[in-house]
């Protein structure tokens, strides 16, 4: 069976800048995957490249076998592929229910006419998204807070609604911009349980960006390093963390007397 | 301000069913003793606006005005409404027990005939009225692109523009024997059952029209936008200044007077409706989301292109079904009553009542036109006292009286007894 996703050759450049150079990533099913390396690497890039953000240059990137280069955002997203982003892209305005509710767009049926009328089926299936928001809002731990602004959440609780809301995509592999950034050891701790519940119980993949190495190692079963666009070291967390060439990406080189 | 409260707190067990029995009341008391008792108070004749322009034009007057408005109106309304609200607590409940729509309809129906009575009395009521339905149409669809989809369209007075003028050819065309489009090629006594299906024609012509500001706002957002759409404006203003057979600068005159009060408050209402409606739904609300985050609406499965798309086709159609109706009010349409004036007009009322809200925006709309009215005899000092208006609440709200809520008909109609709120609270 061909992996979940597949990314060959995928190369990008901004005007004359070559920001990703020749990425290659294979997913299978219920995997973690991590993806380090040292700010500016183009960490960010290859996600958004993935994820239809911009179209690669050029490569083949496949989800389930089929073929999602140049494919609009929203599409691949609707096609399974959920994600979260570094500096919280949350809906400032709204409340944290209707973040969950507003990521089963694209299961919506119902047309424009049942929406400016209010027609029943366009009624029953609201009402149906609306209890399948609560479970996974249950899930997440921020029951309490569905109708609170968004804002008024404290960090921590704001990544879960994230996360969650991510969740509500039905994403087949989800992607995680450094779920940890900015928080308190505590919150850590509380993420890394979250995000093995997540695995566990709706069985996706993962590919996450992550800084803290602790983190990364704990749940990935194999890491890439990507330094200024290039992967230098790929393989399971104990033997990057011995790799010197990623040592000496992160702390510098050594000397060599 | 304890007196206050009190005050409040005794009116707090009223529901909205008895406040409508009051007002009715009120509006009854005027239509019998309104003459009577503003001979005994020295007034010249019934006070149109709550005596408003008649204070402004004879500060004599005032205290006579202000001893009209107590005793036709706020003698009755408390009175009724205090001694009526056992009872109507009563029927609020019963109320509560049928379906939504019915219970609406009902609480509509008898706001209508408060209306129609109060209007009765004077043609200058029904003008002001019809004029203040029309801009809640244009400040709530204003408000869908500006206030749920958060981007900055100047080219609303354009909508309304192509809606007034596509519809009034019809009209002209269709139903009367007009100089400019000859004789009538339908029975003219089609026309008043065929007006809806003319303004919804009218509407589709300004939703067509807002594609080209909605194509743009793919690529670019904010000040660029506005600019397009301001540029949008004088584009319609312009070409219909000089299209010959649409009347050039001259316009077009004597529609047939389809648009009276019963058509124009249905049409509000049921644009109330169906925004609102739209709104709160997952496929309005993803209006919101492409306001807030584009990239994480994208993100979350959410089509921005087609959300932007239907919010501008469907903010431009309200605006031209109310620019239909306008031309149908007037009986007159002319290019300048579509410029910045107008675009002034609305924004302010969008911006005063409240951004992201249909409830701010009744407000808004209702607030503007009708102190507007009222000011009118000041003349010039009127567009320097509205806009310190404006400005104040800019300061103290700077995103609108009410913004950011929506309306909850159901909170609003539950009966209000005691033991009740108290236990909800």
């Amino acid at each position: 069976m061909a992996s979940l996703l597949r990314v060959k050759g995928m190369t990008h450049f901004f005007g004359g800048l070559r920001a990703v150079n020749d990425f290659n990533l294979n997913i299978e099913q219920n995997q973690i995957c991590g993806l380090i390396g040292p700010n500016g690497a183009g960490k960010t890039t290859v996600f958004n490249l993935i994820t239809g953000v911009y179209i690669p240059t050029e490569g083949i990137i496949e989800l389930e076998g089929k073929n999602i280069k140049g494919v609009e955002t929203h599409r691949i997203a609707a096609m399974g592929l959920g994600r979260t982003f570094q500096n919280l892209a949350l809906w400032r305005h709204m409340t944290v229910l209707d973040h969950i509710r507003m990521a089963h767009y694209s299961q919506l049926t119902y047309g424009l006419f049942d929406a400016f009328f209010g027609t029943p089926s366009a009624r029953r299936q609201e009402d149906e998204i609306i209890e399948n928001s609560m479970k996974l809002l249950e899930m997440f731990d921020v029951k309490p807070f569905a109708d609170h602004i968004i804002g008024n959440l404290p960090y921590g609780a704001q990544r879960r609604v994230e996360m969650a809301r991510a969740m509500a995509t039905n994403p087949k592999i989800l992607f995680l911009d450094e779920p940890t950034a900015g928080m308190t050891p505590d919150e850590l701790v509380r993420m890394i349980e979250i995000i093995r519940q997540v695995h566990r119980d709706f069985g996706v993949a993962i590919f996450m960006i992550e800084h803290r190495m602790k983190f990364v190692m704990d749940l990935c079963e194999s890491i890439q390093t990507l330094v200024f666009g290039e992967v230098i070291a790929e393989g399971p967390p104990k033997e990057i963390q011995n790799n010197p060439q990623v040592i000496e990406a992160y702390l510098g080189k050594e000397d060599l007397h | 301000m304890k007196l206050l409260k009190k005050f409040i707190s005794i009116f707090s067990v009223v529901p909205m069913a008895g406040w409508l029995l009051g007002v009715f009341a009120a509006v009854l008391a005027e239509y019998f003793l309104g003459d009577l008792v503003s001979y005994y108070l020295y007034l010249p004749k019934i006070p149109v606006l709550l005596g408003t322009l008649i204070m402004l034009k004879e500060p004599t007057l005032i205290p006579s005005a202000i001893g009209y408005d107590i005793l036709i109106y706020v003698i009755p309304v408390c009175f009724v409404a205090l001694i009526s609200a056992p009872v109507m607590n009563r029927v609020a409940a019963l109320l509560e027990k049928t379906p939504v729509w019915l219970a609406t309809l009902i609480h509509l129906v008898a706001f209508y005939g408060i209306l129609h009575v109060w209007a009765g009395i004077n043609d200058y009521r029904v003008i002001v009225i019809k004029f203040t339905l029309i801009s809640i149409i244009l400040t709530i669809s204003l408000n869908v692109i500006n206030g749920y989809q958060g981007e900055f369209s100047c080219s609303h007075p354009g909508f309304m523009a192509l809606g007034a003028y596509a519809s009034s050819t019809l009209t002209l065309l269709l139903f009367t024997n007009d100089k400019m489009f000859g004789e009538a090629l339908l029975p003219p006594a089609l026309g008043p059952w065929c007006f809806p299906l003319v303004l919804i024609i009218g509407g589709f012509v300004a939703a067509l029209g807002s594609l080209v500001v909605a194509i743009p706002s793919f690529r670019t957002r904010g000040d660029y936008l506005a600019i397009i759409s301001l540029a949008f404006l004088f584009i319609v203003k312009s070409a219909v200044e000089n299209l010959e057979f649409l009347g050039g600068p001259r316009g077009m005159s004597s529609q047939p007077s389809y648009a009276s009060l019963p058509v124009v408050f249905i049409w509000t209402a049921l644009c109330i409706w169906i925004i609102h409606n739209f709104t709160t739904s997952i496929m309005g609300k993803a209006l919101n989301t492409v306001r807030d985050n584009e990239q994480a609406a994208n993100s979350m499965t959410i089509n921005t292109r087609k959300t932007k798309i239907v919010a501008f086709m469907f903010g431009a159609f309200w605006a031209g079904v109310a620019g239909g109706l306008f031309a149908h009010v007037l009986r007159y349409v002319n290019p300048s009553s579509f410029g910045l004036q107008k675009l002034a007009e609305i924004l302010a009322m969008v911006y005063f009542g409240g951004l992201n809200s249909i409830y701010g925006s009744i407000v808004g709309a209702v607030s503007i036109s009708v102190l507007g009215e009222a000011l009118r005899p000041l003349e010039l000092f009127k567009w320097i006292i509205i806009p310190l208006i404006l400005i104040l609440v800019m300061i103290f709200r700077p995103h609108g009286l009410i913004s950011f809520t929506e309306i909850n008909v159901k909170k609003i109609m539950r009966p209000k007894n005691k033991n009740r709120a108290e236990g909800v609270e």
